[in-house]
C-alpha cells in the first residue's frame, strides 16, 4: 500500500479553493522582486481530502487502540476539549489585541496558572513554554539567572541522574551549563552517596524526574532535596511523569524549586503525531521574578459589580521571552477544560487509576518477562524484551510483533540503564479488558520468541509497510520529493 | 467519574491481583507527611457546565471574524479552507504520537515528508525539517546553527526590523553563551530608525567575527528588500545569512534561496492555522544541503522496506537529544507536527495558483489602503515602497486612543501600536491586509480614521 505524494497527484490547472477576485486597482511591484516559478502542486479539494484521508489510515492512534508508550502518557483525550479549543471566540483572537478586548482568554490563562500552582504546590507559573523540553530550557535558564543574580558565577554544573530523559542534558548545555551524570542505585533510586559526593559550591542544581524513568518513586526524595539545597543548588522537576502524582503529592511540598508541566501528557491534549504540546513552568517563591515574560496578572481587582481586569506583566528579573506571543493557547484551553471537569477529587482518581493499571499489568507480565526493578511502581514499569533461551530476540522484535496484535509497542531501548527495555505505561483511561488482552498478546509473543523467532524478526506482518531500511535513509538522505 | 473505565468490582479484583488491600497501599513510597494534600480547586463541572463556561469565556473576547481586523505584526487573519480542520480532526492524525514506529506511522511520516518538500519549494532551499515551536524559536535555532557552523565566531548581527519578539527570544536562548549582538540597537529618533532599517546599514555591521546576519523578508514594518547585495557582503565575511520570511509573501516574491540565503525560517501560522491568541503556531526551517547535519528538529526521509515498497522514517537522528544527549544540536522533542500537517494540507489545497492569488490580494489591497489613508489630513504612510501586506502609518494622536474608537464605534480591530517596541515610533501604527479584508472594510477603515484626523 503506497500512497503517491501530493506532487505525484498534481495536474496542471487544478486548485482546491475558491478565493475572492481582486477588488482594487493593482499596483506595480519591482519585477526583480517577483518570483518566476512557484513550484507548488495543483489539486482539487477532493484530491486533497482523499489523499490525506488515505494517509491517516496508515497511522496507529489512541483513538484506534491501546498505546502503552512509557513516559509519553498516551491517555485517551476527551473530545469536549477539541470543541472548546475551536470555539470562534478563542480561535479567532489575535494575540496582540488590546487586553481589554481579550479578557476571556486572559481569565482562562490566569486561572490555569493558579490551578497548576495549586496542583504542584509552587508559588507562580508561566504558561509561555511551548513543550516539555522548552520548559526544561526555561527552568535551566532561570536557575542560571538566579545564581548569577546572587553573584555566584561559578555554579555551572547541573547534576542529572543517568536514567533521565535525553532532553535534560541537552537543555542544560543549551543554557550554557555543564551536565554531570549521577548514577542510580540498585533499587532504581538516585545513588545518595554519589549525589552527596557531587554536591559542592559549583552545583547549580539537580534535574530529577520523579517518578523516574523506571516508573519508580524516588524513595529518598526528601534527602535528595536536602543534599541539593544544602550545597546551595536548586531542585528541578521534570514534569513528564506528573500523572501519577496528581492529588497524591505536590512537587513543591517535596522541595522542588522549579518544574515544567507537560500539558499534552498529564492534562489530556492529543499529541498530534509529535506536537503541539505545551510546557508551562512553575517555581517556588525565590524564582518568581525570573519567570519568562509575560505572565498573566490581575491589573485591577475590580469591585462587587466589576470583574477584575486581567493583563500581562513582565517579571522584574525575567530571563526574557521563550517564544513569540503568550504560549500555545489552544493547548491551555484543553488543559483548563480537563482540570475544570475533574476537580481535586477527579485528579486524584486519575493518578490512582493510572498507578493501579501499571501495577496490574506488571503483575500479569511478571512470569513471562523479567522486570528488573520489581517493586510497587507508579504509572509505568520497565520489563526486559530479551530471554537467555531466545538469544536472537531483542526488545525491538517484541515491539514489532506487537503491531500484529493491534497494539502500539511500548517505548523500547529506554531507559538506557536497562537491557532491551520495554517501558510500559498503560494510563488510567484503559479498561481491565484492554489490559488483559495486552497481557495475553505479550505472553503469546514471549512463547513465539522461543518457538518461532523468525516470526518476530520479520514482524510486522500486517502493517502498511514492513521494516524499513533506516540505514539507507540516513546514509543517502532523500528529504524532499520530486517537484 | 469521567474518563476512568473501572467498575468497583473490577477495581477490587485488580487490587487483589496486585496483592494490596487498598489503593492507598500503592503510594507507600511517597513521604507520608506530604501525602494527599488538600487541593484548592473549583468543584468538578459536568461536561455541559464546562463547555458553557468555556463558551462564556470565549464570548467575552472580541474576535477577528466578527470585525474588520487590521492587526498583523507576526500573526495574520487568513482564510482557512474547512478541509484543513476536517482533516486535522481525523483521530488517526491528531491522537497519534511522534512516529517512532514507522511501520504504523506512515501517515504522519509521509505528511512530514510532503511538508519538507513544500517548504523547500516555497523558500527555494534544499532541505527542511519537520517544524519548530514558532517563528521566534526557529530564529533562535537558526542563530545556534550558525554559531556551531562557524566554530568560534561570537558576533550575531540582527536587523532592527526583525520582529521584536524574535530578537528577544534569540537573546533569551543565548544568554548562557558568550555572544555579542549588533545591528539592532534601539534608535532614538525616527530618522535613525529608518536609516538603521536599511540593508546597507546592516551590511556595515558585518565583520570577520560575525557568525550570522538575521534579516527579515518582508520586514516587521512590512518593507521588502532585495537581499542579494547583503548576501554577498555576508558571504565575503565568511558568515551565514538567515532570513525570516512570511510564507504568504513567498507566493509572489522571489524566494530567499535565490538571493543567497543560507537558512530560511519563519512563522507558518498564516498557512491554515487559526490566530488562537498566539498558539499553537508553527516554526518552519529550511537550509542549504551543506547544513543538513547541523539542522535541529525532526526530519523524515524516504526509504523502502524488505519488499521494495516506498516508506518514510525519522532520520539523521544522531543529531538528536535522545542519542547525543548533552552534545545534541537542540533539545527539541515535541514539535508542532499537527500544525505542519495543517500547513501541508493548506498548501496542497491552495497550490500554485491559490497561494499566488492570496499573496496578490494582500499586496494590492495594502497598496490601495496606503493610497486611501495617505490622503487623510494628519496621517502619513511612512513605510518605504515596496511593502508587502503591512505598512506603517504615522497618526495624529495615540494609537491606543484611535484603536479604542475604531473598536467602539466601527467594529474594527485597528493596527499594532509600534510605540510598544520602539519609543521613537510613538503614534505609529502597523496595519495589515489580507484576503479577509475586502475593499469595503478598507474604505470603512479610511472613513473611521478620517474622524481621528483632528
Amino acid at each position: 500500500m503506497t500512497e503517491p505524494t501530493v506532487y505525484e497527484l498534481s495536474a496542471p490547472g487544478r486548485s482546491g479553493v475558491s478565493l475572492p477576485a481582486l477588488d482594487v486597482d493593482p499596483s506595480t511591484l519591482p519585477p526583480s522582486l517577483i518570483r518566476k516559478d512557484l513550484p507548488l502542486p495543483e489539486l482539487s479539494e477532493a484530491d486533497v481530502v482523499r489523499h490525506f484521508l488515505r494517509l491517516s489510515q496508515m497511522n496507529y492512534a489512541v483513538d484506534k487502540g491501546f498505546y502503552p508508550l512509557g513516559s509519553c502518557t498516551m491517555k485517551y483525550n476527551p473530545k469536549i476539549n477539541e470543541d472548546a479549543a475551536r470555539l470562534p471566540g478563542f480561535a479567532f483572537v489575535h494575540p496582540l489585541q488590546n487586553p481589554e478586548s481579550m479578557q476571556g482568554c486572559l481569565s482562562l490563562m490566569y486561572h490555569l496558572q493558579s490551578w497548576l500552582g495549586e496542583i504542584s504546590g509552587l508559588a507562580a507559573v508561566s504558561l509561555q513554554p511551548a513543550a516539555g523540553a522548552h520548559g526544561e530550557l526555561t527552568g535551566a535558564l532561570m536557575i542560571r539567572a538566579y545564581h548569577l543574580d546572587r553573584g555566584e558565577r561559578n555554579r555551572r554544573r547541573m547534576l542529572i541522574p543517568n536514567s533521565a530523559h535525553g532532553t535534560n542534558p541537552a537543555s542544560v548545555s543549551m543554557a550554557g551549563m555543564e551536565a554531570v551524570e549521577v548514577p542510580s542505585d540498585r533499587r532504581g533510586n538516585i545513588d545518595l552517596a554519589e549525589l552527596r559526593k557531587a554536591c559542592d559550591s559549583t552545583v547549580a542544581g539537580l534535574m530529577l524526574t520523579n517518578p523516574n524513568t523506571l516508573g519508580l518513586f524516588e524513595e529518598n526524595v526528601l534527602e535528595v532535596a536536602d543534599a541539593v539545597h544544602n550545597c546551595g543548588g536548586l531542585l528541578y522537576g521534570d514534569g513528564a511523569n506528573l500523572n501519577p502524582l496528581l492529588g497524591i503529592v505536590r512537587p513543591g511540598d517535596l522541595g522542588f524549586d522549579v518544574m515544567h508541566f507537560n500539558l499534552h501528557k498529564t492534562f489530556s491534549t492529543p499529541h498530534g503525531g509529535g506536537g503541539p504540546g505545551s510546557g508551562p513552568v512553575g517555581v517556588s517563591e525565590k524564582l518568581t521574578e525570573f519567570l519568562p515574560a509575560p505572565v498573566v496578572a490581575i491589573l485591577d481587582p475590580g469591585g462587587e459589580e466589576e470583574p477584575p481586569l486581567y493583563g500581562f506583566r513582565d517579571p522584574q528579573k525575567s530571563i526574557g521571552r521563550m517564544r513569540a506571543f503568550h504560549g500555545n493557547f489552544g493547548v491551555l484551553v484543553r488543559a483548563a477544560a480537563y482540570i475544570r471537569m475533574l476537580g481535586a477529587e477527579g485528579l486524584r482518581r486519575v493518578a490512582e487509576t493510572a498507578v493501579l493499571n501499571a501495577n496490574y499489568l506488571r503483575t500479569l507480565l511478571k512470569g513471562a518477562y523479567a522486570v528488573p526493578y520489581d517493586r510497587i511502581c507508579m504509572h509505568e514499569f520497565v520489563a526486559e524484551g530479551c530471554w537467555a533461551d531466545a538469544p536472537g530476540i531483542r526488545a525491538v522484535d517484541v515491539a514489532k510483533r506487537l503491531m500484529d496484535y493491534g497494539v502500539h509497542p511500548p517505548t523500547v531501548m529506554f531507559p538506557l540503564i536497562v537491557h532491551d527495555a520495554l517501558m510500559i505505561e498503560p494510563t488510567e483511561t484503559e479498561s481491565k479488558q484492554t489490559l488483559d488482552a495486552f497481557a495475553e498478546a505479550m505472553k503469546k509473543i514471549a512463547a513465539e520468541a522461543r518457538s518461532d523467532p523468525q516470526l518476530l524478526h520479520e514482524a510486522p506482518h500486517h502493517a502498511p509497510v514492513g521494516r524499513l531500511d533506516e540505514v539507507r535513509a540516513a546514509k543517502q538522505p532523500v528529504l524532499t520529493g520530486k517537484l | 467519574m469521567p474518563f476512568l473505565p473501572h467498575t468497583e468490582a473490577e477495581r477490587a479484583e485488580m487490587l487483589k491481583a496486585v496483592g494490596v488491600n487498598r489503593i492507598e497501599d500503592l503510594f507507600s513510597a511517597v513521604p507520608e507527611t506530604r501525602r494527599y494534600p488538600k487541593l484548592n480547586l473549583p468543584a468538578p463541572a459536568s461536561e455541559p457546565e464546562a463547555i458553557s463556561e468555556m463558551r462564556f469565556l470565549a464570548e467575552a473576547n472580541v474576535q477577528a471574524q466578527d470585525t474588520a481586523c487590521f492587526l498583523g505584526a507576526g500573526a495574520y487573519h487568513h482564510y482557512i479552507p474547512p478541509a484543513v480542520n476536517h482533516l486535522l480532526l481525523r483521530g488517526e492524525f491528531y491522537t497519534a504520537y511522534t512516529p517512532y514506529q514507522p511501520e504504523i506511522s506512515q501517515g504522519t511520516l509521509q505528511s512530514i515528508f510532503e511538508f519538507q518538500t513544500l517548504i523547500a519549494a516555497l523558500t527555494g532551499m534544499e532541505a527542511a525539517n519537520a517544524s519548530h515551536y514558532d517563528g521566534a524559536t526557529a530564529a533562535a535555532e537558526a542563530v545556534v546553527l550558525a554559531l556551531q557552523q562557524s566554530r568560534g565566531r561570537r558576533r550575531v548581527v540582527l536587523s532592527p526590523v526583525l520582529h521584536p519578539h524574535y530578537r528577544r527570544v534569540i537573546r533569551t536562548y543565548l544568554q548562557g553563551a558568550d555572544i555579542h549582538f549588533a545591528g539592532d540597537e534601539t534608535p532614538e529618533t525616527y530618522s535613525a530608525f529608518q536609516a538603521r532599517s536599511r540593508i546597507k546599514h546592516l551590511a556595515t555591521c558585518v565583520d570577520e567575527s560575525t557568525a550570522v546576519v538575521v534579516a527579515p523578508y518582508p520586514s516587521f514594518v512590512g518593507e521588502v528588500d532585495d537581499l542579494a547585495p547583503l548576501a554577498e557582503v555576508v558571504h565575503t565575511a565568511g558568515a551565514l545569512l538567515a532570513v525570516a520570511v512570511n510564507p504568504i509573501a513567498l507566493g509572489l516574491l522571489k524566494p530567499p534561496g535565490e538571493m543567497g540565503a543560507d537558512i530560511v525560517f519563519g512563522e507558518g501560522q498564516p498557512l491554515g492555522i487559526p490566530l488562537s491568541c498566539g498558539g499553537p503556531y508553527l516554526g518552519f526551517f529550511a537550509t542549504r544541503r551543506a547544513y543538513l547535519h547541523k539542522m535541529s528538529g525532526r526530519i523524515a526521509g524516504e526509504t523502502s522496506d524488505g519488499q521494495g515498497r516506498r516508506g518514510y522514517v525519522l532520520t539523521l537522528a544522531a543529531r538528536e537529544q535522545h542519542i547525543k544527549r548533552e552534545r545534541a544540536s537542540s533539545n527539541i522533542c515535541t514539535n508542532q507536527a499537527l500544525m505542519a500537517l495543517a500547513a501541508t494540507v493548506y498548501l496542497s489545497l491552495l497550490g500554485k495558483h491559490g497561494l499566488r492569488r492570496v499573496a496578490e490580494l494582500c499586496y494590492h489591497r495594502a497598496n490601495y489602503a496606503a493610497d486611501r489613508v495617505a490622503r487623510l489630513p494628519g496621517f502619513q504612510v511612512v513605510s518605504r515602497f515596496p511593502f508587502f501586506h503591512e505598512f506603517v502609518l504615522r497618526c495624529p494622536k495615540s494609537v491606543a486612543e484611535i484603536n479604542r474608537n475604531l473598536l467602539d464605534h466601527w467594529e474594527i480591530i485597528g493596527g499594532y501600536d509600534l510605540g510598544r517596541d520602539f519609543p521613537c515610533l510613538a503614534n505609529h501604527m502597523l496595519l495589515a491586509f489580507t484576503e479577509m479584508t475586502p475593499r469595503e472594510q478598507i474604505d470603512r477603515l479610511a472613513d473611521a480614521l478620517a474622524e481621528e484626523s483632528l
